[in-house]
């Protein structure tokens, strides 16, 4: 994990150190153990006192219908979210690897998605809903379907998610081409020779080629549906109509600034690192597997 | 090669210009719209076509910005999302580089601690801490300022994780020829180090340089006041802004502004940024 031939300037490294060291502990560490700490705590309603309580904020998070609704809200976002980008992304790349003339220009004509901000992927997706504007809107309403966002919670979460796989399409797309272009033509051509369909083909052989890249894209899915869509959340819909999609980084932001409930805030943050560290483990626990196997 | 079926040619086609058209339909439809007129932006179907009021809107949004949004000039804005980026890519560059140099070239008590220390942040995103990383920036008094906006994202596991991995794979022998030749650890890392993680760099500066630009919790919290406000952050403030006075056309020009840096970052640096994208993650 380091060099056979070192330096040997110690002071040298810790220098070299120091500015990556100072901000992580005043910016990261010192803030999580401050979130930790406070979510046993509990202020009185004017913030004059604050009495240890234990896992008491724990267990009245748990005993919320609020907090239970928003767990909910985020399953039901992220497992859409993670399911249609990650299959129509499949989708567009085996097509990208089959087609031999022009797959350059479809990728870059796919990627660039990528860039644009999940807030601002809300946006566009919001004038393509907007009653009055919106022309998706539009061709609903010419087929009988009244689309208002701001009312019905169902079109609401439907919004939010299509803006959000719209966004992570690209991201994903560009993991499967690589994974794709990765597996050697002898394999499928062997496959061929033998009689194989190209549906067999693909999921006899391509498919299950393709499961570590599947199993890292679902992970990092998951993990921006979690945080990365605050975004899109909080500019298009701001959690509703109601707590039709607030997800629970929306709720930690809303409880913590908007309504200054520190101990439930901090709870909630600290429930969400346990979920961060869990994900995290599992991706490196993966890396590790995929190297053993190479 | 495996049998040519020019039926299964032609629904890869058809499947990928529907792709790219769902992809580009919405990027489309705000552009187009950022061109019109109020009035004929309303009067259903929206227009599909360009229509000439592009520097009239374009001019308004960047000079006075968009009415009742609570938000200033584009141009202001758009200087502050440049600064933030441009400080939080090579912010984080910097600092990764130097420390990936001390865990991988010293040995020294503690690295393995500063390593793990390093890693830990990755961890910890700014949505799981927002109110005691807030009290902190509150506290060092660095609300309402550049360095509130930048340094506290500076920190990072991901860059620090990549120099080092291509650190290791620096033969050997040039630290020993450098070392043979007198070279101290400084002169090495400037004269021969950095010039091989050059590529990197380039990478890892497109991926950066979109995070940076893309923030929005973080300028959110920290910034009240108009000439630190970034243009990403705004977006909310716009889609409320059009119940108040159906500005689509002007929120319209502002999504365009506020798309187009990231988005020709990401075109015209395709090559690395497919680099980036793909080593980073993994």
């Amino acid at each position: 994990m380091h060099k056979r031939v070192t330096f040997r300037e110690r002071w040298l490294a810790y220098v070299l150190l120091a500015p990556q060291l100072a901000i992580t502990l005043v910016f990261f560490i010192w803030p999580a153990s401050q979130a930790l700490w406070q979510s046993v705590l509990q202020q009185d309603p004017f913030g004059l006192s604050t009495r240890f309580v234990g896992l008491e904020n724990f267990a009245r998070l748990f005993a919320d219908p609020l907090y239970l609704n928003a767990v909910r809200v985020t399953l039901v976002f992220s497992v859409s979210v993670a399911a249609s980008g990650i299959a129509l992304a499949l989708l567009l790349a085996v097509m990208a690897d089959h087609v031999l003339k022009g797959a350059a220009v479809y990728k870059t004509l796919l990627i660039w998605p990528y860039a644009v901000a999940p807030a601002i992927a809300g946006l566009l997706w919001f004038f393509m809903f907007h009653p009055t504007i919106g022309i998706l809107a539009w061709l609903l309403r010419r087929g009988g379907i009244v689309w208002n966002h701001e009312l019905d919670g169902g079109q609401a979460m439907l919004l939010v998610i299509i803006a959000a796989t719209w966004k992570q399409i690209s991201y994903n797309f560009l993991f499967f081409l690589a994974g794709l272009q990765a597996i050697p033509r002898s394999l499928i051509e062997a496959a061929a020779i033998d009689g194989a369909s190209p549906a067999q083909r693909f999921w006899k052989i391509v498919f299950p080629l393709l499961s570590p890249t599947t199993f890292f894209l679902v992970v990092v899915n998951v993990v921006y549906v979690f945080f990365d869509t605050f975004g899109i959340v909080h500019a298009v819909t701001e959690g509703g109509p109601g707590q039709d999609t607030t997800i629970l980084v929306y709720k930690v932001f809303k409880d913590g600034f908007i309504a200054l409930d520190l101990g439930g805030s901090a709870a909630q943050s600290v429930i969400l690192l346990a979920i961060v560290i869990l994900l995290t483990v599992v991706q490196f626990r993966f890396i590790e597997r995929r190297v053993q196997y190479a | 090669m495996v049998e040519r079926r020019p039926l299964f040619d032609a629904i890869a086609h058809l499947t990928l210009v529907l792709g790219v058209v769902i992809v580009a339909l919405p990027i489309w439809i705000v552009l187009v719209t950022s061109t019109q007129r109020m009035e004929d932006v309303l009067s259903a179907p929206i227009p599909m076509w360009f229509g000439d009021r592009a520097i009239e809107n374009y001019t308004a949004v960047l000079g006075v910005g968009v009415q009742g949004s609570r938000t200033g000039p584009v141009a202001q804005m758009m200087l502050n999302s440049l600064i933030m980026a441009l400080a939080i890519a090579i912010g984080k560059i910097v600092i990764s580089l130097l420390s990936a140099f001390a865990i991988v070239y010293f040995r020294f008590p503690g690295r393995m601690l500063a390593f793990w220390t390093i890693f830990l942040t990755l961890m910890l995103p700014v949505e799981v801490r927002i109110l005691p990383t807030f009290e902190v920036v509150a506290n060092l008094g660095l609300l309402n300022s550049y360095l509130g906006l930048t340094v506290p994202l500076i920190a990072s596991a991901t860059a620090t994780f990549l120099f080092r991995q291509f650190f290791l794979t620096v033969p050997e022998e040039f630290t020993e020829a450098a070392r043979v030749d007198g070279a101290g650890p400084l002169r090495f890392f400037w004269w021969i180090l950095l010039p091989l993680s050059k590529t990197n760099i380039a990478a890892l500066f497109v991926i950066l340089f979109i995070y940076g630009w893309n923030q929005y919790l973080w300028p959110l919290l920290i910034t009240t006041e108009e000439r630190y406000q970034t243009i990403v952050m705004t977006m909310q403030r716009l889609v409320e802004a059009t119940d108040a006075a159906p500005e689509f056309h002007l929120v319209a020009a502002v999504a365009m502004l506020a798309m187009l840096p990231p988005v020709l970052v990401v075109v015209l640096m395709q090559r690395w940024f497919v680099k980036g994208l793909t080593e980073t993650e993994k």
